[in-house]
């Protein structure tokens, strides 16, 4: 069974269909590109699967379960967490409480234990700084886990929403184009990462990018998106040498 | 790690400033050294720094502008005195009757802050502000046109019709709420020691609420809604949380407020537009998210009006001219800098010395 099955996706805001009779089929631990240029409706497509817009029409299945027009907190409950394209952390919050709020919903204990400071609290907050160590680790962030997230270089601050995202142990991480703003070499190290993440937590990724050296890089399968519609779909290969694609990039 | 214990630290001094404060002010009373006006003044500065932490909550860590806490003030201060008085022959301990009157207070503070809270927490920035704003004129209006009597044959109950409603005195029989009149006699069951202790329990709550996942939670709305929303977490749930709390620690104010006074009406002075605006100042001065700036600017400010009373007129003229000054010290840049100057020459000598001995 696929992670993620998308039948017939589509919106319309008002008379503009932004996105129409969108399919995607990605399998687990697939590593999946979504490109197109400026305007294709990529970003409408993410907030689609996470609840921030609803379908006009069409069907989201993820491992098997139907949770199309649902909620955005239950649709990450349902397990798909994602970055953001302009970087949405807790910027006035330090690093470790970014991946603690991460872990909000694994790992629970009452407002009353909280403020009575029961011992589930202690335990708990034990277990949250623990997991919140280990993923910042991941990430090597762990040296930087007291600092305010508004204090952190702009290429730790994209890992750490990958950090934060992973916290919420989804089934399905969506990235919206990590690679913005980056050097090359910031690039060359982000592809190490998402090949990381994906290895290490068995994570299906499907990820926006423009940056075509990294998509060529890491992404198995891809789906180019122009105007709202699906121009094509395979091996990244023979996507990135089809010439309709390279058409919608460059011109004739 | 190291975080958890600086906050923990920081709870710790701010507990010691106020015990010290209060053994201070107790040896000045006991000792005599303090003026009768000073000592009248010692219950409003609680009042206002209860009220000034439960809506710090709301403004600096929820991010919501609330203008309506005096309204909660006054919902707490009128259902506790009411409550006082219906209790008042059944129940003869005095810290009895006044704990009943402050959880009932806190309660019906929280209760209205839940259902403000349902249409209110769906707005945001400015008219969420509005709708607060409305709440706490609303609350005053209604107050103002309520009649309560306990008559021979019951309770009796009037909304503006005052007059339709008899009552002698002379067969035991009382108003409980005489409209714009106010609730009357109330017993002075207010006294410093217990203000004291309810801004240690109201810091208690905060604190621990803050440092924990449902602060992080609140914190997380304010920081960034939308990527709260995607980790999962239940805007609505925890705004309301942070809501509810603060209200009710608003109403804790209340009741406090109200057994200080033997007479408790709600004009604009006390629970007006002007109130509500006078504890945001308190809250923005002290510092948005700073429960200690809030008491220390809530105290200073509420002391110096009545310090600079032998000045007669220049008195407002000055009170600004230092609010003015308050603000500069905390917030200009200069001064922000000069300041983390010292603390940094101060941190530098005591650890220098800690490393000799």
């Amino acid at each position: 069974m696929a992670m993620l099955e998308v039948k017939n996706l589509g919106i319309s805001f008002g008379g503009l269909r932004a996105v129409d009779e969108f399919n995607i089929k990605i399998e687990e631990g697939q590593l999946y590109g979504l490109i197109g240029p400026n305007g294709a409706g990529k970003t409408t497509v993410f907030n689609m699967l996470t609840g921030v817009y609803t379908p006009t029409d069409g069907s989201i299945v993820l491992d098997g379960q139907n949770i199309t027009g649902k909620k955005t907190v239950e649709i990450n409950k349902a397990g798909i967490a994602r970055t953001f394209q302009n970087i949405r952390l807790f910027t006035e919050q330090t690093v470790i409480d970014n991946v603690k709020i991460g872990l909000h919903n694994e790992k629970q204990y009452s407002m009353l234990t909280g403020i009575l400071r029961l011992p589930k609290y202690k335990k708990i907050e034990k277990e949250m700084d623990e997991k919140a160590l280990e993923l910042l680790k991941v990430f090597d962030l762990d040296g930087e886990a007291d600092l305010l997230a508004k204090n952190l270089p702009y290429g730790k601050q994209r890992k750490l929403e990958i950090a934060r995202a992973l916290a919420t142990n989804p089934k399905l991480l969506l990235l919206d184009e990590p690679a913005a703003g980056m050097n090359p070499n910031e690039t060359e190290e982000l592809m190490k990462t998402i090949r990381f993440v994906r290895d290490h937590f068995k994570m299906t990724v499907l990820l926006i990018e423009h940056d075509m050296k990294l998509v060529s890089g890491i992404c198995e399968e891809l789906t180019v998106l122009n105007f709202g519609q699906v121009l094509c779909q395979g091996k990244t290969m023979d996507v990135l040498s089809n010439p309709e694609v390279i058409k919608a990039y460059i011109g004739d | 790690m190291k975080n958890l214990k600086k906050s923990s630290k920081d709870h710790l001094i701010t507990y010691g400033i106020l015990l010290l404060v209060y053994i201070v002010a107790e040896i000045l009373i006991k000792t005599g050294n303090m003026s009768s006006l000073m000592q009248g003044i010692l219950v409003p500065v609680c009042v206002y720094s209860l009220v000034a932490i439960g809506l710090n909550l709301c403004v600096g860590y929820l991010g919501e502008l609330s203008l309506g806490h005096a309204g909660f003030m006054c919902v707490g201060a009128f259902c506790g005195a009411y409550t006082t008085k219906m209790l008042q022959g059944t129940i003869n301990n005095e810290i009895l009757l006044f704990t009943i009157a402050l959880v009932v207070g806190v309660i019906m503070a929280a209760l209205f802050g839940f259902l403000v809270g349902i249409p209110v927490l769906r707005l945001k920035g400015d008219y969420l502000a509005i709708v607060t704003l409305a709440f706490g004129e609303i609350i005053k209006n209604i107050i103002n046109v309520l009649y309560i009597a306990k008559c021979s044959d019951g309770m009796k109950v009037a909304i503006t019709d005052g007059g339709a409603i008899e009552v002698d005195e002379a067969i035991g029989e009382m108003w409980l709420v005489n409209g714009a009149k106010g609730i009357n006699r109330i017993p002075h069951l207010s006294n410093f020691t217990i203000g004291m202790i309810l801004i240690f329990v109201a810091l208690f709550v905060v604190f621990h609420l803050v440092d924990s996942r449902s602060g992080r939670a609140i914190m997380a709305i304010r920081d960034n809604r939308i990527a709260a929303e995607s980790v999962g977490i239940n805007i609505t749930k925890y705004k309301m949380m942070a809501f509810v709390i603060s209200a009710a620690i608003a109403g804790a104010g209340g009741v406090l407020y109200a057994h200080n006074l033997s007479t408790l009406t709600a004009t604009p002075t006390n629970f007006g537009y002007n109130m509500s605006i006078m504890i945001l100042v308190f809250v923005v001065l002290g510092g948005m998210g700073s429960f200690r700036g809030s008491i220390i600017a809530a105290t200073i400010l509420t002391i110096l009006p009545e310090g600079l009373r032998g000045l007669a007129d220049y008195r407002m003229l000055i009170y600004s001219v230092l609010l003015i000054s308050m603000m500069l010290f905390n917030w200009a840049p200069a001064a922000v800098n000069w300041k983390k100057k010292v603390m940094a020459s101060i941190n530098n000598k005591t650890s220098k010395k800690g490393q000799v001995e």
